[in-house]
C-alpha cells in the first residue's frame, strides 16, 4: 500500500516535488523520535501525517522547517538541501506550530507588522501588507486588540495569517484544529483548502483521522517514529479490509460483552471507540453481520444505530497498529 | 474569507528584498518597546524594591550608619542604583523564558533573519527598563535630598556605567532563560545567586567592620567595584583605574556569554 512516487529519477531535484525526505532520524537521548522516515509531497496538494500523540509527527515537521537538526537522513524542500541551505530553506517555508506563535502582549496588527518587517516590508507597506492580512482572515475589528483576549479560533487565524506574510511555497502546520470547537475548526478547514487551491503546499500533522480524511490528498501514518502506511484515504482504507459492522450500544457498560460476542460470531478482532459505546469489526458479508448484530440482540444488548460501511481512519489504524489512534491526550508527549 | 487569493498573490509577486541585520534588531527593539505601553505596570515591579530599599535604609539605618539620614542618602543612593540594575536584569531572562515557552521563537527562527537579532532587541528593552527604572530611583533620591555633587556629566557618566553593566548582567539571565524552561525558576535561580553578591557588597555599608574573610570577599566583589566607580560619577574624583576595575565584569561577561548564547541558540532543538 505504500506507494511511493517513482524510485527511479531523484525526486528531490524535480519541480513538481516540494518536500522529499529519505531516511531522516532524528533521537533524544535513547529515544528514537523519528526513526528512518522517507516522504514525498507533490506541489500544491495538501499532505497530512497522521499519528498518535509521541509517534513523531512534530519533531518530524521541525527537522523539515529547520528547527531541529536531522541525526541523519537528507531532505530537500523547494528544492534546497536542509542542512546545506537552511537560510534557502527558511524563505521558501513558513511553519505555525502547536503552540500559538504569536506574542500575547501585542495587538494582533502589531503582531503582523512586526512580522512584515522582518520579512523585510518597510514603513507604510508592511502596515498596508498587515492590515490586508487581518481583513482577509477577518480579524480587521479585532486588529487593535492584544492577542491574549483572543478566542482560540481568532489566535489560530491570526497565527496561519502571520505565516502568510510572504506567501510561502510550503506551509507546514502543526496540528491545526487541536483545541478548537467546531465552528473554528470548520473555518480553519475551509482556508486550508484555499490556500492548496491557491497552490500553497501544505504538510499538517493531526491525531484526528477526520481531518486527515477531509482535508488530504495524501495520508502518511506515522507511529513510534516510523512511517506504517502511506496513500490516499481510499487506499488506506482499502487496504484494511473489505467491509465493517459498527454498531452503537444503549448502555456502553455492555460494551465488553459486544465485544466478547462479535469476536466470536465474526471471527476477527473487534475494536472499541475510546468512549467505549462504539464497536466496530471486520465482517466479511452483510449476511454475516446480519446474524451476528441477531445474536448481540438476544444476548440483550441493546442497540441505538448499526450500519454496514467502509471502515474509518480509525479502523485503519487500529488495523495497522494494534492500538487506537486516539488512546493518550498528553499534549507535551512529543515535546522532548 | 474572499480576499485570499489576492492576498496570496500580493505576497507572492510583490516579495520584499531580504532585511538586513541591523533592520532586523530595530524591529525587536521597537517589539521591546511596544511591550512598555501595553505592560506599563512591569515598571511598578521594577521600582518598587530599590524605593522600599531606599526608605527603609535611609530613615530606619541610615543615622546609625552614618550619623544622619541625609549623610546616609548621599552614600547609599549610588548603590541602590547599581542594585537596580542588577536585580533587574533577572527580568530579561524571564521574558526569554516565557518568549520560549510559548513556541514564540519557533517562529522567529523559522524566519530568514539574523539569528541573534531576538537578543539584541532583548537589549534594547533592557536598557529601556534601566534608564527608566534609574531615572525614578535618581528622582525620589532628589525628592528626599539627595545632591550629585558632580552634577550633570557626573550623572550622565553615571547613567552610561549602568547601562554598561546592564548589557554585561543580561547575557548571563538570557543564558539562564535559555536554559531554564519556567520563567519562575529562571526568577528564583537568579536571586539565589544576586542576593549574597548585592549584600556582600559596599553598597549598604563600608566594609571596614566585617571579618577579615568577609571584607577580602567585599574588596573584589564585582558588585562593590561597580559601585565605588558610580560613586566617583555621581560624588566627583572619579578616576579611569576605578572605571577599569567597574567594567572588568560587564565586558568578561559579554565576551564569554555572547558568543554561549549563540552557541545554545541555534542548538536548541
Amino acid at each position: 500500500m505504500t506507494n511511493t512516487a517513482s524510485p527511479t529519477n531523484d525526486p528531490g531535484r524535480s519541480p513538481a516535488t516540494a518536500i522529499s525526505a529519505r531516511g531522516l532520524v532524528k533521537h533524544f537521548g535513547d529515544v528514537k523520535a523519528v526513526d528512518g522516515i522517507d516522504l514525498d509531497v507533490p506541489r500544491g496538494t495538501i499532505f497530512a501525517i497522521l499519528g498518535p500523540n509521541g509517534a513523531g509527527k512534530t519533531t518530524f515537521m521541525r527537522m523539515l522547517a529547520t528547527l531541529s537538526r536531522p541525526d541523519s537522513g537528507t531532505a530537500t524542500v523547494m528544492g534546497h538541501d536542509l542542512v546545506a541551505e537552511p537560510g534557502a530553506v527558511r524563505s521558501a517555508i513558513a511553519m505555525t506550530g502547536q503552540f500559538a506563535s504569536l506574542d500575547e502582549d501585542l495587538t494582533g496588527r502589531e503582531n503582523m507588522v512586526l512580522l512584515a518587517r522582518l520579512w523585510g516590508f518597510r514603513g507604510r507597506q508592511a502596515t498596508r501588507r498587515a492590515n490586508d492580512l487581518l481583513a482577509a482572515f477577518n480579524l480587521a475589528d479585532a486588529a487593535h486588540k492584544q492577542v491574549k483576549d483572543y478566542s482560540g479560533g481568532m489566535r489560530r487565524r491570526l497565527d496561519i495569517a502571520a505565516s502568510l506574510i510572504v506567501t510561502p511555497g510550503v506551509l507546514f502546520l502543526d496540528e491545526p484544529t487541536t483545541g478548537l470547537d467546531p465552528k473554528a475548526r470548520q473555518d480553519v478547514w475551509r482556508m486550508i483548502r484555499r490556500l492548496a487551491g491557491a497552490g500553497v503546499t501544505i504538510l499538517l500533522t493531526t491525531q484526528y483521522l477526520d481531518e486527515a480524511d477531509q482535508l488530504a490528498a495524501r495520508i502518511a501514518v506515522i507511529d513510534h517514529g516510523r512511517k506504517i502506511a502511506e496513500g490516499t484515504s481510499r487506499e488506506l482504507k482499502a487496504a484494511t479490509g473489505s467491509g465493517f459492522l459498527n454498531v452503537t450500544l444503549v448502555d456502553p457498560a455492555q460494551a465488553d460483552a459486544a465485544v466478547a460476542l462479535l469476536a466470536d460470531a465474526l471471527a476477527s478482532d473487534p475494536h472499541r471507540n475510546v468512549e467505549g459505546g462504539q464497536v466496530s469489526v471486520l465482517a466479511n458479508s452483510a449476511n454475516a453481520a446480519n446474524a451476528a448484530v441477531g445474536k448481540l440482540l438476544a444476548a440483550g444488548i441493546e442497540l441505538t444505530d448499526y450500519s454496514m460501511g467502509q471502515p474509518s481512519l480509525d479502523d485503519v489504524f487500529f488495523a495497522l497498529t494494534g492500538h487506537p489512534a486516539e488512546s493518550t491526550d498528553t499534549q507535551e508527549g512529543e515535546r522532548p | 474569507m474572499s480576499d485570499i487569493d489576492a492576498i496570496l498573490n500580493a505576497g507572492g509577486a510583490n516579495r520584499p528584498p531580504s532585511s538586513s541585520a541591523a533592520s532586523n534588531a530595530l524591529v525587536f527593539g521597537w517589539r521591546a518597546m511596544l511591550k512598555f505601553k501595553h505592560v506599563p505596570e512591569q515598571m511598578f515591579d521594577l521600582v518598587m524594591t530599590p524605593i522600599m530599599f531606599t526608605l527603609l535604609f535611609t530613615f530606619v539605618f541610615g543615622g546609625a550608619l552614618a550619623g544622619s539620614t541625609s549623610d546616609y542618602l548621599q552614600f547609599f543612593l549610588p548603590g541602590i542604583l547599581v542594585q537596580t540594575v542588577v536585580f533587574n536584569s533577572v527580568y530579561s531572562g524571564m521574558g526569554l523564558s516565557t518568549d520560549l515557552s510559548k513556541g514564540l521563537f519557533d517562529r522567529f527562527r523559522s524566519l530568514p533573519i539574523w539569528a541573534l537579532a531576538p537578543f539584541a532587541g532583548l537589549m534594547v528593552g533592557d536598557i529601556l527598563r534601566h534608564l527608566i527604572a534609574g531615572l525614578i530611583i535618581l528622582t525620589i533620591g532628589l525628592i528626599l535630598g539627595y545632591r550629585p555633587e558632580a552634577g550633570l556629566p557626573g550623572v550622565i557618566g553615571a547613567f552610561t556605567m549602568l547601562i554598561a553593566i546592564g548589557f554585561g548582567m543580561g547575557w548571563v539571565f538570557i543564558v539562564l532563560g535559555l536554559l531554564i524552561r519556567t520563567p519562575t525558576t529562571v526568577m528564583t535561580v537568579g536571586f539565589s545567586f544576586l542576593f549574597p553578591l548585592v549584600f556582600a557588597s559596599n553598597i549598604m555599608v563600608e566594609p571596614v567592620t566585617m571579618p577579615g574573610w568577609l571584607r577580602a570577599f567585599v574588596e573584589v566583589n564585582p558588585v562593590s567595584l561597580m559601585t565605588t566607580a558610580l560613586r566617583g560619577f555621581m560624588g566627583g574624583g572619579i578616576t579611569a583605574t576605578e572605571i577599569g576595575l567597574a567594567l572588568i565584569a560587564p565586558v568578561t561577561l559579554t565576551l564569554l556569554l555572547a558568543p554561549l548564547t549563540l552557541w545554545i541558540y541555534l542548538r536548541r532543538e
